[in-house]
């Protein structure tokens, strides 16, 4: 592993210089470390060793005051991260077609890593979603996200330590629908076999380096024989490359049906786009919510956007009622990933402190704390633990 | 809507097409025979063999042929290996297309003495069981991209909004909740809602309530009280009553039954073949003997249905008498034995004429509610 590192460092420095190495392999750059609980192994990725900017789209309705308080608990624990503040509202560029203003792609484009709060689709503004918008710019094609109960939130589950992987850019969220005729519908799910193999190598490099022993492609193929077999194919192709990594195949309603009565035999999970959506927030449930939930989409070229998957709340916006623990969690995702696992290690252990002791809890976790409380009180822990 | 006992009943004994299917399938159903042989129900039925492993589809066609015989079966999941190619479709699907069981109802109640995270669950669930994902329409226009079609009907949904509102309606239930995701599937799941929507109208006294399959599933595992009844299409059914039969304690507990216009098939609710536990006597026979109670309400043998379920349900409450998926150690044919002594226990049949009907929220008297004789059993209707 440390080879690799090297090598993609001194790929870099080479490509500064504009000498550009092609890869004989042919293989994709080698995906980044995205932190679990469980991993130490330090990947350094600057060589500059100095401070890391990151992009940081604050979003709509709460997104500012979480944002705030992610920045701030960053400050008190001495984080190298240096913010870089954008907007993505969709404008329309030349042609008609709708897009992310030019500084906010440049900005990520430059800095690789982002760090999103939760934005809000307007309806009938005439463009599509964000989110997707986000997605379709920067080719983000897993979304990641670890679901670990929290200590001290309980939830009628307590033993929960699984990720799930999901396929991000084709299958049933293909968008393509057509009325054959008048009353009779189709959607039309697509799977291709590049994109499949792209997700299955990301979900057993994912598994290697955070030291998971096991892999499940969740399916239906018994239903869906062509797509979902194709899909299965290739992760079957991809588990033969990573013998390491236990590989095992189970149906949705399977999974579905194990996942409520003991989610502790799960470990990583990788599907298509669908099962994908409904999957990680039936995990999401069993941890406490989306409001403690973090979410991670890796791009090509390795981009990284680390967001709250929450939605906006506009009803509790500017009063600081809001609880930060899903933008925060992203964030420390977004510490592992770029190596700074002691920081990470320090904020996460001090937001779980916080919440496990009960009492400051924001609103939405059983108690009737500020945001602002609760974002000193994690503050105030990570400068103890200095 | 009230269905009609099939034709098939000769000299007051009625032939019902017995399906064993592979796994569990045919121990469970043999044991179904033997409770239902011992209790003198006045059931014949008719096996009928279908080979999975068969590339023909004889088999198959010849099990939908005797169901329009019978109109009524009871069968065992049908074991699908998914790495056959596309020409082998899967023949549970098979069947119910052929019939056209368009509706797919499961009735999830919390047991008491099961073991499970959450209580006083209530729902019921009905799926679109003939469209949707499961069009079995898949093709491969240039290599290596593979296109799936889910087809959403505008009949089709307006037939299982109209049925499910009817059953609503029928138990007193309040409120019906459509589960979609039109935001993204804007023109198909968009069809779907818009039918429930029409429909709804027609039912005044329920009220609809509409909710995205993504924030259903997270609403299930946290607070699955607030749900009364659920129609969806056929996916997210798939998802939704696997979720829910987990959440009251497994597959082993639910019955589901598959209703046509004509036909009624009866089995377990999460349709699984149990291939790992089949043939070693440790499966849960609860879910299939419950589905053939629901049979004998179907069949208008309510009386028998009562007996039975009274006595499946008393030994399931039982800790020392559950099997090793609810964490007991009993076998299945100890089970049954039990579920035996204690018809036994309860005497000979009683034709009671005073109905107390329970079970239904509004305590009116309709035909299909479950008779409860004393108020200790949990009365289950389907």
């Amino acid at each position: 592993m440390a080879g690799n590192a090297w090598r993609s460092t001194l790929l870099k420095l080479l490509e500064r210089f504009g000498v550009r190495i092609s890869d004989a392999s042919g293989t994709p750059e080698v995906s980044r470390v995205i932190g679990a609980i469980k991993t130490q192994t330090p990947q350094p990725r600057t060589f500059s060793r100095g401070i890391q900017t990151v992009t940081l789209i604050p979003g709509d309705g709460i997104g500012p005051e979480i944002s705030t308080a992610v920045m701030k608990i960053f400050e008190a624990a001495k984080a190298p991260i240096q913010w870089e503040e954008r907007n993505v509202t969709a404008i329309q560029g030349p042609g008609g077609k709708w897009m992310i203003p030019s500084e906010a792609k440049e900005s990520m484009d430059k800095n690789k890593i982002g760090l999103k709060g939760p934005l809000k689709t307007p309806i009938a503004a005439g463009h599509p979603s964000m989110n997707l918008l986000l997605r379709k710019t920067f080719d983000l094609y897993a979304n990641v996200r670890p679901c670990v109960s929290i200590e001290g939130y309980k939830t009628p589950y307590t033993d929960v330590d699984l990720v799930t992987i999901r396929e991000n850019t084709e299958g049933e969220y293909s968008g393509i629908e057509h009325v054959i005729v008048d009353g009779v519908v189709q959607s039309i799910k697509l799977i291709t076999e590049d994109a499949s193999r792209r997700i299955a190598e990301y979900a057993f490099e994912y598994a290697r380096n955070n030291q998971r022993a096991s892999v499940t492609a969740v399916h239906k193929a018994n239903i869906m024989r062509m797509s979902d077999g194709l899909f299965l194919r290739k992760c079957r192709e991809v588990a033969e490359n990573f013998k390491d990594v236990k590989f095992t195949e189970m149906y949705l309603d399977t999974v579905c049906l194990n996942m409520v009565q003991d989610p502790s035999q799960f470990d990583v999970l990788v599907m298509p786009n669908l099962y994908g959506d409904i999957l990680s927030d039936l995990c999401a449930g069993l941890i406490g919510g989306l409001g403690v939930t973090p979410s991670g989409n890796i791009g090509a070229n390795g981009v990284a956007i680390f967001e709250s998957v929450h939605g906006t709340a506009p009803d509790i916006a500017g009063k600081d009622l809001a609880n930060p623990t899903a933008l925060l969690l992203s964030a420390v995702m977004m510490l592992r990933h770029m190596g700074l696992h002691s920081y990470a290690k320090k904020i996460e252990t001090s937001c779980y402190d916080t919440i496990r002791d009960k009492k400051l809890l924001t609103k939405d976790l059983g108690g009737n704390s500020k945001c602002s409380e609760f974002t000193d009180d994690i503050c105030r822990r990570v400068k103890d633990m200095e | 809507f009230t269905h009609q006992p099939p034709p098939a009943k000769y000299g007051g004994r009625h032939t019902v097409t017995l399906i064993p299917g592979d796994g569990i399938g045919p121990e469970l159903l043999n044991h179904v025979r033997e409770l239902f042989r011992f209790c003198c129900v006045p059931v014949d039925f008719e096996v009928v063999n279908v080979n999975s492993a068969a590339s023909s589809e004889d088999d198959i066609n010849n099990a939908v042929t005797a169901i329009k015989r019978n109109g009524v079966a009871l069968k065992g999941n049908i074991e699908t290996n998914h790495n056959l190619p596309r020409s082998h479709k899967s023949r549970n699907n098979l069947l119910r297309t052929s019939l056209d069981l368009y509706a797919n109802v499961m009735h999830c109640q919390s047991l008491p003495g099961v073991p499970s995270h959450h209580k006083d669950i209530d729902v019921i669930i009905i799926r679109e069981n003939t469209e949707g994902e499961y069009s079995s329409l898949e093709h491969e226009n240039v290599p290596g991209v593979v296109e799936s079609l889910k087809i959403i009907t505008r009949v089709n949904s307006l037939r299982i909004a109209e049925y499910a509102f009817n059953l609503a309606r029928e138990k007193g239930r309040r409120k019906v909740t459509a589960v979609h995701k039109a935001n993204i599937m804007k023109l198909g799941d968009g069809l779907f809602l818009q039918c429930c929507k029409e429909v709804a109208a027609g039912y005044p006294d329920i009220t609809l309530d509409d909710m995205i399959v993504d924030n259903t599933t997270m609403q299930l595992v946290s607070k699955p009280q607030q749900f009364d009844v659920m129609v969806m299409p056929n996916l997210y059914g798939n998802v939704v009553s696997n979720v829910c039969a987990g959440l009251v304690g497994g597959p082993g507990l639910v019955p589901g039954v598959n209703y046509g216009k004509d036909y009624a098939v009866f089995e377990s609710a999460t349709r699984n073949t149990g291939r790992s536990i089949a043939n070693k006597n440790i499966a849960n026979p609860t879910a299939t003997l419950l589905a053939g109670c629901v049979m004998l309400d179907h069949l208008k043998l309510h009386a028998y249905a009562r007996m039975i379920r009274k006595a499946v349900l008393k030994t399931l409450s039982e800790t020392r008498l559950q099997t090793a998926d609810l964490g007991g150690q009993c076998t299945t044919s100890e089970v049954v034995h039990s579920i035996m002594q204690e018809i036994q226990r309860g005497g000979h049949i009683t034709t009671d004429l005073n109905f107390i009907s329970a079970g239904s929220r509004d305590h009116t008297n309709s035909p299909n509610t479950c008779l409860m004789p004393n108020t200790e059993s949990v009365c289950l209707t389907v």
